[in-house]
């Protein structure tokens, strides 16, 4: 099946492992992934702004992808699926907005809205369209039973109505279950769906740094031994500000990306899922004899 | 009684806020607001709390409230509203949004908010920033050479931006005025 795949500025620019995890995955299932080189910023940059300039700069992506023929277009950024999805619905539904943001492309790039696809998350994606069997199915490395906490990140979840409800913003599952998949514990912890704060990283820094360390503490407290997620941002927030000087931890707490962690029991080595290799042995190594920690494993931590 | 208000006003009761007076208050504010794009549902708030109690910003910063700030633009202080630094710092988690009793929709209100704060110039300038790279990169991070050799090098195909194309839109929309503006 071909979609077009949205890819946007942080998994071009900072997550490419993330990029090359889906890649992988996305081959193993018979999914094309277009690139287009059409593609511009989603969006969610100027709706702090001007309404009508999201919409547009929104709009023509989606025109874009429509113009390649697919029935959906993949990301795999939580904010830009967000974005894409939620305009997607406005305009297909509200035909002033649609007219009005018609107007707009027709005078710019001489194109229009004509609403003929789907958007999707690409943890959605395959979620829904190859399903937990056939993914069970294709696995070929059984991992270790490693601690993993997921983070799904806000504009996963909600607001769910964006995303046909396919979630449950309250008690979300499905990063959980492809995970559980592959052998590692999916591990609950305390105020699991908390923001990363990445929205609001320029305007305050010390409050969103201040959000990252607290979720670093529960990861921690809930003595798992990765945090996961599926969004480049929350990646940048976890990982590279978990650096950060004002983050004063006694402890480290990997960051790997969800598709990661698939690829590897899917048969995909470190190198190629761009993944370290520290890390990666962790799921695939014999590991020492395991502590006292495993005893509560898959309690709600 | 017009006297000692006139005393009253300058005078800071706690934080940034300061005493409120009839005068200062512009009860055209709130239609102001549903006409915006995201404002549509402002008026249904009853001023529960539910949303600030949500607030993962307000669990680290005491100081942010958005059920203060939609008060405050209820009553009309138009000027407090779009000059706080406040309308800013939502994060855009939705979790007010999902709690929210009377289906305000906040987090849209506060995108409403800053719409609006803009057209009168009062524009974050981490935004404007923004705004600024995204007129010339057409995107939020400019790839250079160097990004796509990196993209090279875990087997991923380059990547062109295409800046024109962002322009072109943002050319058609009154935005451009903004990036333009007071640089
Ligand atoms: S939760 Fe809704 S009704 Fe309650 S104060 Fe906040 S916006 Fe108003
Ligand atoms: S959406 Fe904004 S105002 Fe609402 S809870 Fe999140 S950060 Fe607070």
């Amino acid at each position: 099946m071909k979609v077009a795949y949205f890819l946007g500025c942080n998994v071009a620019l900072r997550t490419y492992e993330y990029d090359a995890a889906v890649r992988r995955i996305a081959e193993k299932f018979g999914i094309e992934l277009m690139d287009s080189k059409d593609f511009v910023c989603c969006g969610y940059p100027a709706a702090p702004q001007d309404h009508s300039t999201f919409l547009a700069l929104a709009a023509q992506n989606l025109v874009a992808a429509e113009e390649m023929g697919v029935d959906y277009i993949v990301s795999v950024c939580n904010s830009c699926t967000a974005t894409l999805s939620k305009v997607n619905k406005l305009l297909k539904e509200n035909e002033k907005e649609r007219e009005h943001i018609n107007k707009i492309l027709k005078n710019s790039i001489g194109k229009e809205f004509k609403g003929t696809l789907e958007v999707r998350h690409f943890l959605r994606f395959i979620y829904e369209e190859v399903g937990l069997d056939e993914i069970k199915k294709a696995i070929t490395n059984k991992l270790n039973p490693v601690r993993v906490a997921p983070h799904y990140g806000c504009h996963y979840l909600k607001p769910p109505e964006v995303f046909d409800f396919f979630e449950d913003p309250i008690v979300p599952h499905t990063a959980d279950d492809l995970m559980a998949l592959t052998g590692v514990v999916p591990v609950k912890y305390e105020n699991m769906k908390q923001c990363c704060g990445g929205a609001i990283l320029a305007v305050d820094e010390d409050t969103s740094i201040s959000m990252v360390r607290e979720k670093l503490i529960h990861v921690h407290e809930a003595q798992a031994d990765v945090l996961a997620v599926h969004c480049p941002f929350c990646n940048v927030m976890y990982g590279e500000y978990q650096k950060d000087p004002r983050i004063d931890i006694d402890f480290k707490v990997p960051v790997i990306f969800t598709p990661q962690i698939l690829g590897l029991a899917l048969g995909f080595d470190a190198k190629q899922l761009g993944m370290k290799k520290k890390v990666a042995k962790l799921f695939l190594e014999p590991q020492e004899a395991p502590e006292s920690k495993s005893e509560e494993v898959g309690a709600h931590g | 009684m017009g006297e000692e208000r006139e005393q009253e006003k300058g005078k800071k009761k706690s934080g940034e806020f300061q005493v409120i007076t009839e005068d200062q208050l512009d009860p055209q504010f709130k239609y102001e607001i549903i006409k915006e794009p995201g404002g549509e549902n402002f008026l249904r708030c009853m001023q529960c709390g539910t949303c600030t109690a949500s607030c993962p910003v307000k669990a680290i910063d005491p100081d942010y409230n958005c059920r203060r700030i939609i008060r405050m633009a209820l009553i009309g202080d138009k000027e407090s509203v779009l000059k706080s630094k406040f309308i800013w710092m939502c994060s855009t988690c939705y979790s007010c949004y999902e709690r929210c009793p009377q289906d305000v929709k906040i987090t849209e209100l506060m995108f409403a908010l800053k719409n609006i704060a803009v057209k009168y110039g009062y524009i974050h300038p981490s935004i404007k920033a923004q705004l600024d790279l995204l007129e010339k990169f057409g995107a939020l991070l400019e790839i250079s050479e160097f990004e796509n050799r990196m993209r090279e090098k875990y087997g991923l195909p380059k990547i062109n931006q295409s800046p024109e194309k962002v322009k072109k839109v943002l050319e058609k929309e009154k935005i451009k005025d903004v990036i333009e503006g007071d640089s």
